[in-house]
C-alpha cells in the first residue's frame, strides 16, 4: 500500500488515515477527503478549482428560460446517449441529482426543482418552429443547442473536466502525492544498490 | 492577414480557457506535491507551459491558414 510505504521514508510524513474512506469523501465532495486527512490547504485548492469550474459549467449550460444545469444530465436513451455524464460523475455529489431526475423521468414523474439536471425531452416535443412549451415540459436537445449556442458545449466541457480532475484528487487522497512516491522509490533503489556486495 | 484579424476578433472566446488552465494547473500540481509553495510554483510552470503550447498551436494553424 502506498500509505504504508510513505510513513517512514518519505521526506514529509503524511497521515492518510483511512485511504478508502478518504477517497470516498474526495469523490463525494472534492477536497473533503483531504480535509478528513488534515491536508487543509490541498482541500481548499481542490474544492475551489474543481467546484469552481463545475458550477461555472452548470451556469453556462442553462438559462432562466430553459432551466439550470441542462448540461449535466443522465440519459441512455436511443438517440441521446449522454457519454459526457460518465466524466461529470467524477465530480461526485454535485452531479448526482441528474441520476435522481433521470429516474423520475423514466418512471413518468415530473422532474424536481424546475428541471435542474433533468434529461431533455425526446422527439415529438420540438419547438423549433417557435411554439411555446407547455408548463412542466422539458426542452429538447435541439432546443438546448439552439438557444444556448456554444455555451451548451462549453458547459459540458467545463463539467466534464471538473469530473476528470476530481479523479486525480481522489487518487491523491488515496495514495498521497506522486512525487513523494517517486522520491521513496528512488531512495529504495539507492539503498538497494549500496547494500549489494561490491566484489561480485 | 484577414485570418489574423478574424482570429483577434474572436479572441474573447479565449477567456473561457483561463478558468480551465488555472484549474488544471492547480489540481495537477497539487497531485505532485504536498507543500503549498511547491504546489504554487509547479502550477505556475504548468500554466505557462499550457499557454505556450496553445500559442504554438495557434501560430502553426495561422501559418497553415496563410499558406492554404
Amino acid at each position: 500500500m502506498a500509505n504504508d510505504a510513505l510513513d517512514t521514508k518519505s521526506p514529509l510524513d503524511i497521515e492518510l488515515k483511512d485511504p478508502g474512506l478518504a477517497a470516498l469523501l474526495a469523490w463525494l465532495i472534492p477536497g473533503l477527503g483531504h480535509l478528513y486527512q488534515g491536508r487543509t490547504a490541498k482541500a481548499v485548492i481542490y474544492f475551489v478549482s474543481i467546484m469552481g469550474i463545475f458550477w461555472y459549467g452548470v451556469y453556462l449550460g442553462g438559462s432562466s428560460e430553459l432551466g439550470w444545469g441542462r448540461v449535466v444530465y443522465a440519459s441512455w436513451r436511443p438517440g441521446d446517449r449522454r457519454l459526457p455524464y460518465l466524466c461529470q460523475l467524477g465530480a461526485g455529489l454535485p452531479a448526482l441529482p441528474a441520476l435522481v431526475q433521470a429516474n423520475r423521468v423514466r418512471n413518468g414523474k415530473q422532474p424536481l426543482f424546475g428541471g435542474f439536471m433533468a434529461p431533455p425531452a425526446m422527439g415529438g416535443h420540438f419547438d423549433q418552429f417557435g411554439e411555446a412549451r407547455r408548463d412542466g415540459e422539458q426542452p429538447t436537445v435541439h432546443e438546448l443547442h439552439k438557444k444556448l449556442h456554444r455555451y451548451f458545449e462549453l458547459g459540458t466541457v467545463y463539467t466534464m473536466i471538473a469530473g476528470l480532475l476530481n479523479i486525480l484528487a481522489i487518487y491523491d487522497a488515496w495514495g498521497g502525492p506522486v512525487i513523494l512516491e517517486e522520491d521513496r522509490r528512488r531512495e529504495d533503489d539507492e539503498t538497494d544498490e549500496s547494500q549489494e556486495p561490491s566484489g561480485s | 492577414m484577414d485570418n489574423l484579424v478574424l482570429a483577434v476578433l474572436g479572441a474573447e472566446d479565449f477567456w473561457f480557457a483561463v478558468p480551465l488552465i488555472l484549474s488544471v494547473s492547480f489540481v495537477y500540481a497539487a497531485t505532485r506535491h504536498e507543500l503549498i509553495g511547491e504546489v504554487l510554483s509547479h502550477a505556475f510552470r504548468i500554466g505557462v507551459w499550457i499557454v505556450g503550447f496553445m500559442a504554438a498551436v495557434f501560430v502553426v494553424l495561422q501559418v497553415i491558414a496563410w499558406l492554404v
